[in-house]
C-alpha cells in the first residue's frame, strides 16, 4: 500500500531472518522495540505470536520468520519487534536484530526472480543486489491473516 | 432548538453510515461476494434508511427505498440472482437513495420522475414487481373520497388504517387537488394538544415549510391573571399559507394533533404572486392587524367547524379579500417565520412549550448552526432571551472526550503497575510511598468516574424519538396506542445510547404491530380500546435495564411454533418449553407478520435486535403472558470502556471473566464431576447437572500439569441456562479497561476483548457465551485423539 507509492530514493530497514536478509519500507515503520513476552491468542494462525501492550494499545505480534515459511522463531532478548503500519492496522513484526538502514533508488529494486514458491510470490515485492549478497523487499500488506487484511 | 430537528440531524448522521455500508456491501457483491451476511447487511442498510425516513414522513425517500428494498429482499431470499447487471442497477439505486437523503437533509424532495428509470429497472429484475404495482394501482381508489372533502369537516381526517404506507405515499402528490392560491387555516389547539407534548409553534413552523405563512394570533380568550389556568389553551391562530399545495399536505402538518385541535381549512382563490420586496415591518404590522380584528369579529371564529361548512359567510369573504390585500403587501419568503416566532415569544411560550432545559438548549443549538440549510431557514432561532445568556453547559467534540477517556485508562493501568512494582520492591505498607500510592489510587478512580460521567447521558435522547414513532405506527396499523415512558433520566454511556435507538425502534414497532390487538379485538377481550406500550429504564446492579412492555395479546406460542416448523427452524415434533418457544422469535428470518408491511418489515426485526444488543455486551429476554402482553427486557452495561471482571488463570495465561455472567464460584469435589459420553462432562450442583467446560481446552491453551481440579465458575449463558467453566485459579476481582482487539487485529472466537493488567501485560477478556458455543462445536466433531486410537 504505502510502500508501493514512488518516492526516490527510498529508505529501507534491513533485518535478518535466519541466513537471509530482508527489508521493509521505512515509511511504514513506527518504531523498533525489544522483545517482550506476548499473550497468546487462541484460534489464531501459528505465526501470530500473540498480543503485547504498546503504551496502552493492544498490538498483535507476527512471527515474520514463520510467516515467510522459515519455521517458528523462538524469541530471545536479542530479537526485536518492528512496529509497522499495515493499512489501518498497526502490527509488530518479530525479527532478529535490525542490521541496516539502506537508501536505494527505485531502479535498483529488481523484480522478484520467477521462482515457483508461493510464499515468495506473496510476500517479496522485489530484490536489491548488494555487494555481499541480496536483500528481499517485503510487501507488508500480505502479511496479516486474510480476515484481518480485509478489515484493514 | 427544535427537538425534532435534532433527532432528524441524528437520523441523517446515521443515514451517512448506512449509505456507506450499503455501498461497501454492493461493491463487495459486485466483486463476486455472495455471502448471505453481505446481502443481509445491504438489505438492512436500505431497510433502516427507509424506516427512519418513514418516521420523518419523507415520502419520496420511503417510496424509492421500498422498491429498492423489495428487490434486495428478492436477492436475500434467493429468488433473484445478484448478477452483475442487477448489482450495477442497485449501485445506481444506492446513489439515487443517497441523493434522496441529501435532498431530504436540505429540506427538499427529489422529483419522482427521476426515480422512474431506476424503479423500472429494479422492477424488471423483480419480474412481476408485485409490491410496486400494488403501490401504484391502489391509491387512486383509496384516495378519491379524501380529495372531495375539500374544506370539509374533521371526520374526513381521522387517521386511516392504512396497512401499506405506499398507498399514502403515491396518492398524495397525484390525487389530491392543490389550491393554487393557498389556504386559510383556522387553528385552535385544545389543551390536550399541549398535554400530548405537541406545540403549536412547531406545527406552524412545519406549515411554513410548505410556503410563506402569515399567522394572526387570537389571544382574546386569554383571561386575567387571577383566572389564568396554566394548563388551559387560550390561543388560536388564523394562518394564511401562500402556497399552491394540496389539502392533504396541509392536513398532513396537523396529522398528529388530529382531534386535539379545531382545524378548518379554506382554499383561497387564485392569489397573485407578490413580488419579493423588502417590505418594512411597520407596513406588515399594519396589514396584519386588521386581519386579526376581522377574524376576531367573525361570529364563527369560536366555532370553526361552521366556518368551514358554510363557505358563503360574509365575514369569511371579507377575510379572504383582506388576505388578498395582505399577500400583495408582504414579502413571502421568510416573513411568515418571523411572525410565527414573534408570536411565540410574545404570547405563546408559557402555556405551550415545556421550557427546554439548559442541557438540551446547549446541545441542539450548535447543531442547528452547523447545519444551516433547511433547519435554520424553517426554524429561526428564538429571539435572544434569558436562555441564551445563562450557559451552564459547553459543547465539546466527542473525540476530545474519547481521548481523555483513553488517557485516563492509561493512568489507571499505570497506577496499578506502579503499585505492583512498589509492592514487589518490598516497601513497607505504612511508609510514605505506600500512603501516597493509596491516595493516587483513590484519585485515579475518582478521575475515571468523573470522566465516564462526561459521556453518560440520559436515555431521554433515545426515548424522545419514540412517541412520534408510536403515533406513526399506530396510524398505519389503525391501532390506538398510548406510550408511557419511565426513567428517562437514567444515564448511560453515549456509545450505548447511540446504539440503542435502532433496537428500540424495532422493538416498539414490533410491539405495536404484532403485540397489540386492534381496538375492536381489545374491546372483545375486555380490555380498554387503547393499548399501552410501556418503555422504561432503570439502573439495576451496575447495568441499565430497559423494558419494552405491551398489554397486548402476548405471544401466540402455538403460532410461533407452527411458523418455526414451517421455516425449518425446529423439528415438527420438537418439545419446547414456553421460554424456548418465546425465544424462537429471535431466530434469524423469523417473522410472524404474514404480509409484508412497511412497519415491521420482513423479519429483520428481532434477530437484528438481539445481535445488536449482544454486540453491546447486553442481553435480551422476553416474558410473555398469553392475553396480557409481552415484556422485552434489555440488560446493558453502563459503559463500554470499563468492565468489572474476575481475574483467573488458565494454564500459564491470565484471563478476565466478566463478573456479570458469573453466578457463583465453586471448588468441586472430584466426585461431583461426572463424565457424559467420551469427552463431555457435567458438574453436579445441588442435585442438578450443568455442562462443564474446561476453558483452557476450549481455547486450546496448554493445560497446567499442576492445575488439579481447579475452580469452577458457574456462569449464566445467553439463553439463561447455566454452565460451569473450569479454570485453574482465581486471582481476584477488579475493574479493567476494555481494549479492542479488532483495532489492530481481528475478532477472536471466544475472546470478547483485551485489557492490560497491573504487570503491563495484555490479558484477554473471555466471551463466555462464545466459549460455550465453541465447546459445543468442538464436541460435536470427532476429536483427533479419538481418530488416532
Amino acid at each position: 500500500m504505502s510502500a508501493a507509492t514512488v518516492a526516490d530514493p527510498r529508505e529501507l530497514i534491513a533485518f535478518r531472518i535466519g541466513e537471509q536478509e530482508f527489508c521493509v519500507d521505512i515509511r511504514a515503520v513506527r518504531e523498533i522495540r525489544g522483545w517482550a513476552p506476548a499473550t497468546p491468542l487462541p484460534q489464531s494462525p501459528a505465526y501470530v505470536k500473540g498480543v503485547i501492550n504498546l503504551r496502552g494499545t493492544v498490538l498483535p505480534i507476527l512471527d515474520l520468520g514463520a510467516r515467510l515459511g522459515f519455521g517458528p522463531t523462538t524469541p530471545s532478548a536479542r530479537h526485536v519487534i518492528i512496529v509497522a503500519r499495515i493499512g489501518m492496522k498497526t502490527v509488530g513484526l518479530l525479527v532478529e536484530a535490525v542490521s541496516d538502514i539502506l537508501t536505494v533508488s527505485s531502479e535498483t529494486i529488481q523484480q522478484t526472480p520467477d521462482i515457483a514458491c508461493d510464499t515468495v510470490r506473496a510476500f517479496v515485492r522485489g530484490v536489491i543486489a548488494q555487494e555481499d549478497g541480496m536483500i528481499s523487499l517485503i510487501a507488508l500488506d500480505g502479511l496479516l491473516p486474510d480476515s484481518v487484511a480485509e478489515a484493514a | 432548538m427544535d427537538p425534532l430537528e435534532a433527532i432528524k440531524a441524528t437520523f441523517f448522521q446515521e443515514c451517512e453510515e448506512l449509505l456507506a455500508d450499503l455501498e461497501t456491501g454492493l461493491l463487495a457483491m459486485e466483486g463476486g461476494d455472495s455471502d448471505p451476511e453481505t446481502v443481509n447487511a445491504v438489505f438492512r442498510a436500505v431497510h433502516s434508511v427507509k424506516g427512519g425516513a418513514g418516521a420523518f414522513g419523507l415520502e419520496g425517500l420511503v417510496r424509492f427505498a421500498h422498491v429498492f428494498e423489495t428487490t434486495l429482499d428478492g436477492v436475500r431470499n434467493g429468488s433473484l440472482d445478484p448478477e452483475p447487471g442487477l448489482v450495477a442497477v442497485m449501485l445506481r439505486a444506492a446513489d439515487r437513495l443517497a441523493d434522496h437523503v441529501s435532498a431530504a437533509k436540505a429540506g427538499t424532495a427529489l422529483a419522482e420522475a427521476g426515480d422512474e428509470p431506476l424503479v423500472a429497472a429494479l422492477q424488471t429484475f423483480c419480474g412481476e414487481a408485485a409490491s410496486a404495482g400494488h403501490d401504484e394501482a391502489e391509491p387512486d381508489f383509496d384516495f378519491a373520497p379524501m380529495a372531495v372533502s375539500l374544506g370539509g369537516d374533521e371526520s374526513s381526517f381521522t387517521p386511516m388504517p392504512v396497512s401499506d404506507l405506499g398507498v399514502l405515499d403515491v396518492a398524495e402528490p397525484v390525487a389530491a387537488p392543490a389550491a393554487d392560491g393557498g389556504w386559510i387555516i383556522e387553528f385552535r389547539p385544545h389543551p390536550n394538544l399541549y398535554r400530548n407534548a405537541n406545540d403549536a409553534l412547531y406545527l406552524i413552523r412545519e406549515l411554513a415549510r410548505l410556503g410563506p405563512v402569515e399567522a394572526v394570533l387570537h389571544d382574546e380568550a386569554v383571561p386575567n391573571l387571577d383566572a389564568f389556568d396554566p394548563a388551559a389553551s387560550y390561543l388560536g391562530w388564523t394562518l394564511l399559507l401562500d402556497a399552491a399545495v394540496s389539502e392533504d399536505q396541509v392536513r398532513g402538518v396537523f396529522e398528529f394533533v388530529d382531534g386535539d385541535c379545531d382545524l378548518t381549512l379554506r382554499a383561497v382563490g387564485s392569489l397573485s404572486r407578490p413580488e419579493e420586496t423588502d417590505a418594512a415591518d411597520e407596513e406588515r404590522a399594519e396589514a396584519v392587524a386588521p386581519v386579526g380584528e376581522i377574524a376576531a369579529e367573525a361570529p364563527s371564529e369560536a366555532d370553526p367547524a361552521i366556518l368551514g361548512a358554510d363557505p358563503s359567510m360574509p365575514s369569511l369573504e371579507s377575510l379572504l379579500a383582506m388576505a388578498h390585500g395582505l399577500a400583495e403587501e408582504t414579502a413571502p419568503a421568510g416573513s411568515g417565520d418571523a411572525e410565527v416566532s414573534d408570536g411565540e415569544a410574545g404570547h405563546d411560550a408559557p402555556p405551550s412549550a415545556p421550557i427546554p432545559t439548559s442541557a438540551t438548549v446547549a446541545r441542539a443549538e450548535p447543531r442547528e448552526r452547523s447545519a444551516p440549510g433547511a433547519a435554520s431557514a424553517a426554524a429561526p432561532p428564538f429571539p435572544a432571551g434569558g436562555e441564551a445568556l445563562v450557559q451552564t453547559t459547553i459543547r465539546v467534540d466527542l473525540e476530545r472526550v474519547d481521548r481523555l477517556i483513553d488517557l485516563v485508562g492509561e493512568l489507571v493501568i499505570n497506577q496499578a503497575m506502579l503499585a505492583q512494582q512498589v509492592h514487589e520492591a518490598g516497601i513497607v505498607r505504612s511508609g510514605n510511598i505506600a500512603l501516597g500510592l493509596d491516595d493516587l489510587e483513590q484519585l485515579t478512580r475518582e478521575i475515571q468516574d468523573s470522566v465516564m460521567a462526561i459521556r453518560a447521558q440520559p436515555v431521554k435522547s433515545v426515548f424522545q424519538r419514540m412517541p412520534r414513532l408510536v403515533r406513526e405506527v399506530a396510524g398505519m396499523t389503525g391501532k390506538v396506542v398510548r406510550l408511557v415512558t419511565e426513567g428517562e433520566a437514567t444515564e448511560v454511556d453515549k456509545t450505548v445510547i447511540e446504539r440503542l435507538s435502532d433496537p428500540l425502534t424495532h422493538m416498539i414497532r414490533n410491539a405495536i404491530d404484532h403485540g397489540l390487538e386492534g381496538p375492536d379485538a381489545r374491546e372483545a377481550a375486555g380490555k380498554p380500546r387503547e393499548g399501552v406500550i410501556r418503555l422504561s429504564a432503570q439502573h439495576r446492579s451496575g447495568r441499565i435495564v430497559i423494558e419494552v412492555a405491551d398489554d397486548g395479546r402476548g405471544i401466540d406460542r402455538a403460532r410461533v411454533k407452527a411458523i418455526a416448523v414451517e421455516r425449518g427452524l425446529i423439528e415438527a415434533d420438537a418439545t419446547l418449553t414456553d421460554e424456548e418457544v418465546d425465544n424462537l422469535i429471535f431466530a434469524p428470518g423469523f417473522s410472524t407478520a404474514s404480509e409484508v408491511s412497511d412497519i415491521s418489515g420482513r423479519g429483520v426485526g428481532m434477530d437484528v435486535v438481539k445481535r445488536s444488543i449482544q454486540a453491546l455486551g447486553g442481553r435480551i429476554t422476553i416474558t410473555s403472558v398469553p392475553g396480557a402482553g409481552s415484556t422485552f427486557s434489555l440488560s446493558l452495561p453502563l459503559t463500554l470502556a470499563v468492565l468489572d471482571g474476575m481475574v483467573v488463570t488458565v494454564g500459564a495465561q491470565t484471563l478476565v471473566v466478566p463478573i456479570t455472567v458469573i453466578v457463583e464460584t465453586l471448588r468441586p469435589k472430584a466426585a461431583d464431576i461426572r463424565g457424559l459420553g467420551p469427552q463431555g462432562a457435567v458438574l453436579a450442583v445441588r442435585g442438578s447437572h450443568v455442562p462443564l467446560i474446561d476453558v483452557g481446552e476450549a481455547l486450546g491453551f496448554a493445560p497446567d500439569p499442576e492445575g488439579g481440579a481447579g475452580v469452577t465458575l458457574l456462569v449464566e449463558s445467553e439463553l439463561g441456562g447455566l454452565a460451569a467453566l473450569r479454570v485453574d485459579a482465581i486471582l481476584g476481582q477488579r475493574q479493567v479497561v476494555i481494549k479492542s482487539l479488532e483495532q489492530n487485529y481481528d475478532q477472536v472466537l471466544g475472546i470478547g476483548a483485551a485489557t492490560i493488567l497491573g504487570d503491563g501485560r495484555v490479558a484477554l477478556i473471555l466471551d463466555v457465551d462464545a466459549v460455550i458455543a465453541l465447546r459445543r462445536q468442538t464436541s460435536a466433531r470427532p476429536l483427533p485423539l479419538a481418530q488416532a486410537s
